[in-house]
């Protein structure tokens, strides 16, 4: 495709790239509608024979192709329409409809050492420092050159040297209260993001026992406070079994209670009080995820006529759909959308006032997006607070300390 | 006379714009409009139809060349962009608007001295070749 390798060959020489590195995987961001102008370009594609190289892994869409009446044509019917035709055009392109922006819970994805391109940034930062593959964030459009070139730029992140550690985060001397529970992941990468901007970080004092989960919202979190789209965690991550390994010494930062407490306060910008939904699942919820709801819930349910959102993709709910915690979850009063996010507009018209959510993310992006506020908070506060239908706090936090 | 780096070719005459901050095209920037929406940046609420745009980076985001792509097509695009950082992003969204709807907008890139001289002209001209020259002259 003459397109493709003209835009790889356009963006190679503004990235100082001496050559294209084939790649075997690429999860696209294309298929998220902006404009028109997304629908012409894969039309053109599609007009002109454009075959995909690479296995390519679709990330969310504006609206859920499964779901339509989350995002109501109503709402606004251009874009509603013209998301709804961008997806169903990727789909015929060849893509693997995942409509997901966590597509590493999904097998058959790429591994460690590969080169692939990604673009939804959490996705690139997670397949860059968790999986162990090698992206650079690739815009839209040169995501999909890439696919269908099947190679990428070799620059940045799929060079030894654009991976070399700028800097250490040392968390080693944080009491062990604070680094345990799902809040810190979190509260740690938004807080990486804003002093890391985009360079290559290495994290000392995580848990060993940092869940898949934990380096998902670390992820998400930095590259959205920030633009890290990689970073190690020692003892955690593959590719930095030790600090030495990845760290030749160089800038470190001490983390401290005080920087977790400050980017608590920067995403939590709402009082605590009667809620008028939860929004759960950004990136989208694992399966290891609504494991723990199930068990927070505990036979119980949430507060009637609360609207309650956990995003996931096709591939996770079904699992759960066999597992039988759809129907728990679904009776218990939550909505289970997929395909896309909950934080961008259109508006889910449930989607106002005072909201509570456990996503850095989430948090971050959707008081300018949607116009809402927000109470961030652990899974375990969002559940509790759901049942309750106002925001809980857990009580002797060492957040309140 | 200050001939630039180009990131994607064309040509184009206008009046000289220069941002005051780096500029997220998408959701800093309205295309229906071609006017400046973020509520951080010093210039919300100018329009950039039309203008030379002097930038020295682009705020980065992956959807960025949808939102200039689409600019130019609904024809609310600055006629060019000229950075000091070279970005990817808005010379793609550049290029494929160009090949969709036949419209170039170029994007150059010139070194941090070269752009505050440019910064001082009122209205420039821009050469497929990446020449640009005060218009007056």
């Amino acid at each position: 495709m003459q397109l493709a390798m003209r835009l790889l060959v356009q963006a190679a020489e503004i990235m100082g790239a001496p050559s294209l590195i084939p790649i075997g995987f690429a999860h696209i961001d294309a298929c998220l509608y902006t404009g028109q102008a997304h629908v012409d370009f894969v039309r053109y594609l599609l007009e002109h024979g454009a075959k995909l190289a690479v296995t390519t892994w679709t990330n969310t869409g504006l609206v859920s192709l499964a779901d339509p009446a989350l995002r109501p044509e109503v709402s606004d019917p251009e874009m509603v329409s013209g998301a709804r035709e961008l997806m169903r055009l990727y789909a015929q392109l060849g893509c693997q409809p995942t409509w997901t922006c966590a597509p590493y819970q999904l097998p058959g994805g790429p591994e460690f050492g590969d080169h692939i391109a990604a673009g939804e940034s959490n996705a690139v930062s997670y397949y860059n420092s968790v999986v162990g593959a090698r992206t650079n964030k690739y815009g839209d459009y040169l995501d999909v050159a890439c696919a269908l070139a099947g190679k990428a730029p070799f620059a940045g992140l799929h060079t030894d040297e654009g991976r070399r550690v700028r800097l250490h985060f040392d968390c080693t001397a944080l009491p062990e209260a604070c680094r345990a529970g799902d809040l810190f992941p979190h509260l740690l990468g938004h807080h990486m993001g804003r002093v890391a901007g985009s360079r290559v970080a290495v994290i000392s004092g995580l848990s060993a026992i940092t869940t898949k989960d934990g380096c998902k919202a670390i992820s998400a979190a930095a590259a959205t406070s920030g633009g890290v789209e990689l970073w190690h965690g020692v003892a955690v991550t593959p590719e930095a079994p030790d600090l030495a390994s990845v760290f030749a010494g160089g800038e470190t930062t001490i983390v401290t209670t005080h920087d977790l407490r400050r980017a608590h306060a920067e995403l939590s910008t709402a009082s605590d009080g009667p809620l008028d939904a939860v929004a759960l699942g950004t990136p989208h919820f694992s399966f290891a995820e609504f494991g723990e709801v199930i068990n927070l819930l505990d036979g119980r349910s949430v507060k009637a006529g609360l609207p309650c959102f956990i995003s996931t993709s096709r591939g996770v709910r079904q699992l759960i759909a066999a597992k039988g915690w759809l129907a728990t979850l679904e009776a218990a009063g939550f909505q289970i959308p997929v395909d896309v996010c909950t934080y961008y507009s259109p508006r889910i018209p449930a989607l106002r006032g005072r909201m509570m959510t456990n996503a850095a993310k989430w948090a971050y992006y959707a008081p300018g997006m949607l116009g809402v506020e927000v109470a961030f908070g652990s899974l375990r506060e969002c559940i509790e607070s759901a049942v309750r239908g106002e925001v809980w706090r857990e009580p002797g936090s060492w957040l309140a300390a | 006379m200050i001939q630039a780096l180009v990131l994607n070719a064309g040509a184009a005459e206008g009046a000289v714009l220069a941002l005051e901050a780096p500029l997220s095209f998408w959701g800093g920037f309205d295309p229906r409009t071609g006017v400046i929406l973020d509520v951080h940046h010093p210039q919300r609420g100018v329009c950039l139809t039309g203008v030379i745009l002097l930038m020295r980076e682009a705020r980065g985001s992956g959807s960025a060349p949808g939102a200039i792509a689409e600019a130019i097509r609904l024809r609310t695009a600055p006629a060019a962009i000229v950075l000091v950082t070279p970005d990817v992003n808005l010379a793609i969204g550049a290029q494929i608007a160009e090949t969709l709807y036949g419209r170039a907008c170029p994007v150059l890139g010139v070194s941090a001295d070269d752009h505050e001289i440019l910064k001082r002209a009122a209205e420039l001209r821009i050469s497929r070749t990446g020449a640009i020259s005060s218009k007056a002259v």
